[in-house]
């Protein structure tokens, strides 16, 4: 019976899963930003221009995308608040993995709250009446 | 059969840079952070979220918005700091993830031009927009 080394890749816990999340929706949310000031820019050629651009955001595609940016957005802005409650609040280190969770059940809840809202219309001109 | 230690290259050499430039940088990301979570949440809320939200999006609506000089400070601060905390955390992740000195330059001359193309761009629009504008 062989037994294999313990391997030696760091899979991480809750505190290296929320800062990996935490990178890859800062580098997501960056991106989003660049398209955003191009696409609001488009008020100073004309109404119609950018009335045009901005009806590419109402298609259920495009909205679909737009409830991931929300989910990003929020996931950050949470968890960013967790970092800074770690750095300048005393308990903080203690208590950095149940604000994980308090981070995560928080953001579900949201964006439930946030999913009809945002998706509606969509899914009524996807799905029909 | 003898196992040896990898060989491990040395790590870079820290910045000679006498500055606390580092530290306030580090500052920077939680104060800004903390101001994009009220400005950004605020913006969502009302842009995607309530009465419609991007639905009822159009150059109306946002002449509507820019006529108050609250929204339009409110939207300038926004792109500054977003951009800057942005651009702030892309530099970490380029000098943690590129490993070749030129590549690490290159990217980041690339993301420096795009910031301050963004918020120039971005400020000229808030203070030019027209209302008027046929």
């Amino acid at each position: 019976m062989s037994k294999a080394p313990a391997g030696t890749l760091y899979r991480g816990r809750e505190g290296m899963w929320s800062w990996v999340a935490h990178r890859v929706t800062g580098v997501l949310v960056f991106f989003f930003l660049f398209a955003h000031v191009l696409d609001t820019a488009l008020v100073r050629v004309s109404p119609d221009t950018y009335d045009k651009v901005i009806s590419t955001y109402k298609t259920p595609i495009v909205n679909l995308l737009e409830f991931g940016l929300i989910a990003a957005v929020l996931y950050h802005a949470l968890n960013g608040l967790r970092i800074m409650a770690i750095d300048f609040w005393e308990k903080g280190p203690r208590y950095q993995k149940q604000m994980t969770y308090a981070v995560l059940t928080l953001w579900f809840v949201l964006m439930a709250g946030a999913a009809y809202p945002v998706l509606a219309t969509s899914f009524r001109k996807a799905f029909g009446s | 059969m003898t196992t040896t230690s990898p060989q491990l290259e040395a790590p870079r050499s820290r910045s000679r840079s006498r500055t606390s430039f580092e530290m306030y940088s580090w500052i920077f990301m939680r104060m800004s952070g903390l101001l994009l979570v009220v400005l950004v949440l605020g913006h969502l809320l009302i842009m995607n979220v309530l009465d419609g939200g991007v639905q009822r999006v159009n150059w109306g609506f946002v002449a509507g918005r820019w006529a108050s000089p609250f929204w339009r400070t409110w939207d300038l601060m926004q792109l500054w700091l977003a951009e800057l905390h942005g651009t702030n955390g892309l530099r970490t992740v380029i000098n943690d993830y590129a490993v070749r000195d030129s590549t690490r330059f290159w990217l980041k001359m690339l993301l420096y031009t795009s910031a301050f193309l963004v918020l120039v761009l971005g400020t000229l629009v808030i203070f030019t927009f027209d209302p008027n504008m046929k």
